[in-house]
């Protein structure tokens, strides 16, 4: 229940809005290692992220941004420059919306789709670098599939579902919240539901 | 933090007049049922009556006019589903099933508008221009013998424009269709007089003329075919059960008491606010536009497109600070959609999504004004310091 005074969001979300975290300052990009950018103007969120890259170590030694979109967005992109300040790059492409909600103190339902953009420019910010550094062969492709867009929901979200104990859409559907809003997803989850269950269970 | 609390949202609600108030704690007492014989209800009866006649007056009507309702939106949706019932002897025009209304209606009525497509009628939805203003020839193209009913909205709750409710009624009229306006953000606001607009309906709500939330009245002219929303009981001579929120009726009246008061002076006192705040925001902040009708419009409503800089981030900053604005976009509210009102209008889907609006009432000061305009400038900078939207060498760059 919200408490009179208190915010939709959390103290975490709130502190990163109130003071967002490595806003890249000015517009030159130059001195980064790599530049990613997602989203666009008209949709209400649009965000970039540079990375500055350790060579020998494959660390990322600083991360910046810039975000067009709502507190949720300013905050997650905040939230997620601070994550990946030296991790390797391999994990800073593994970065979830996920876990960049739980970092947040979790998000409102209908806002996590403002958390996705932050991570995508992430994992555009390193194929960037990769292509500038020649080493092309290891740009990688979305390694998630988005299944639900209305809900952010993956492919890989849809397995642990499955591991978790949902067996038919209904459950998936109570776990994940997948194709709750438009419901345009839901041939595609069920058939993941069904190959996932198969893998797993073999059902 | 912010010591100040201003509010600057005055079209969503406001707060209740002083006068209001203690009409309503002297009230608490009366419980009775109005409808009941005894002493109890009686006076309570009397008092609703009363209640009548100052709404009735207040906007010209004839007391047996006005029937009291649960909100603006209930009122509104019971004069548009009036005009779907396939039964001959309670509907207004069975054989007359479309509706025309406007693309930029409060919610209330566009949801039941779609609604009664799937119960069989016809809906028609009006442009608008960049202003927000209705356009009359596209009107006459669509009035035709199957038009029942045409609702347009006296003054627009986003960007404020005020639609010229007489010309239309008469248009309307001369091809013998029925005329609704949902006048929640007009009356109490500017003169209201359903002779002089001539409107078959009229739809208001206490809560946004300094009044008690929950209750509003519906305007129902004279030997008009009505049929209730509401059934089960006799009260409002039947068309709308339930028993009457008394203390919120009383509140009502003492609210339309106090605007009769109060609204001849306050006009230009507002007026003016509303030229000093967006003279203030034009020459402290550039790449922004002012969104509705230049003369024809609230006086204390100023909307506004800030370029580069999402509404609800500049919502919760000035929060932040002790100011209470609204969001043209509906983000806040769990839609990425932007305002209907607003691309109606023709504004950029990127502009809509920047957009505030400031409304302004009786309790608004120049004091107040003033340290919105000290806030917002460096509020928008800070925002647009960090926005995508000004990358590399100039707006835009980027994202074309
Ligand atoms: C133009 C307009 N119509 C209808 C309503 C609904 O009135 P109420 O809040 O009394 O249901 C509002 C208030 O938001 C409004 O601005
Ligand atoms: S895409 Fe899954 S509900 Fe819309």
């Amino acid at each position: 229940m919200l408490q009179a005074g208190e915010w939709a969001y959390s103290e975490t979300l709130k502190e990163h809005f109130m003071n967002p975290k490595n806003i890249l300052q000015g517009e030159n990009t130059d001195d980064f290692d790599g530049v990613g950018m997602e989203g666009n103007l008209q949709c209400g969120d649009q965000m970039m992220v540079v990375i500055k890259v350790d060579k020998e170590k494959d660390i990322i030694t600083d991360c910046q941004w810039k975000t067009y979109g709502c507190a949720s967005a300013i905050a997650s992109t905040s939230v997620l420059s601070e994550m990946v300040k030296g991790r390797t790059i391999e994990a800073a492409f593994n970065i979830s919306p996920k876990e960049v909600a739980q970092e947040l103190g979790g998000l409102p339902d209908n806002k996590i789709h403002c958390s996705v953009l932050g991570d995508k420019a992430l994992r555009a910010a390193i194929n960037n670098y990769y292509t500038r550094t020649g080493q092309e062969d290891k740009v990688k492709q979305e390694q998630v599939k988005i299944v639900c867009q209305c809900m952010n929901i993956t492919d890989h979200d849809i397995e642990d579902a499955v591991l978790e104990g949902a067996r038919t859409y209904l459950e998936l559907q109570e776990r994940t919240k997948c194709g709750t809003v438009c419901g345009q997803c839901k041939e595609e989850s069920e058939a993941l539901l069904e190959k996932y269950k198969h893998i797993h269970f073999g059902a | 933090m912010a010591d100040m609390k201003v509010y600057f949202d005055h079209n969503a609600t406001t707060p209740l007049h002083p006068e209001v108030k203690k009409e309503m704690i002297a009230s608490m007492e009366m419980f009775g049922n109005p409808s009941s014989m005894h002493a109890f209800g009686r006076e309570a009866r009397a008092n609703v009556e009363h209640a009548r006649q100052q709404v009735a007056d207040f906007i010209g009507a004839k007391e047996q006019e006005i029937v009291f309702v649960g909100s603006g939106s209930e009122a509104n949706n019971t004069v548009l589903s009036l005009f779907v019932c396939a039964s001959s002897q309670c509907s207004p025009c069975s054989k007359r099933n479309t509706i025309i209304t406007t693309k930029i209606e409060h919610p209330c009525v566009l949801e039941t508008a779609e609604c009664l497509v799937h119960r069989g009628a016809t809906v028609k939805y009006l442009d608008v221009d960049r202003y927000g203003k209705i356009d009359l020839d596209q009107l006459a193209s669509l009035l035709n013998d199957n038009v029942g009913l045409v609702s347009v909205m006296m003054a627009n709750n986003e960007i404020g424009t005020i639609q010229d409710i007489a010309t239309i009624t008469r248009m309307v009229h001369e091809n013998g269709a029925y005329m609704h306006t949902d006048a929640v953000q007009a009356v109490g606001k500017l003169p209201v007089d359903v002779r002089t607009l001539g409107v078959d309906f009229l739809t208001m709500s206490a809560h946004k003329i300094y009044g008690p939330k929950g209750v509003g009245a519906l305007f129902v002219k004279q030997g008009i075919p009505y049929c209730p929303l509401i059934r089960g009981g006799h009260q409002e001579h039947g068309r709308r059960a339930g028993t009457e929120n008394t203390l919120g009726i009383l509140g009502l009246a003492k609210a339309v008491e106090m605007r009769a008061i109060e609204m001849p002076a306050e006009e230009e006192r507002l007026l003016h606010l509303k030229q000093v705040l967006q003279q203030g925001i034009e020459s402290s902040i550039d790449h922004i536009s002012i969104n509705g009708h230049p003369t024809d419009s609230l006086t204390g409503t100023l909307n506004v497109s800030f370029e580069g800089v999402e509404g609800e981030s500049i919502l919760l900053y000035l929060d932040l600070e002790g100011i209470a604005v609204s969001t043209g976009s509906a983000c806040a509210s769990g839609s990425l959609d932007p305002s209907h009102v607003l691309l109606a209008t023709g504004v950029d889907a990127e502009f809509a999504h920047g957009s505030i609006r400031f409304s302004m009432g009786r309790d608004t000061t120049l004091q107040e004004v003033e340290y919105l305009l000290d806030v917002l400038p460096r509020t928008i900078q800070k925002i647009r310091n960090m926005s995508t939207a000004y990358i590399k060498g100039g707006l835009h760059a980027a994202s074309r």
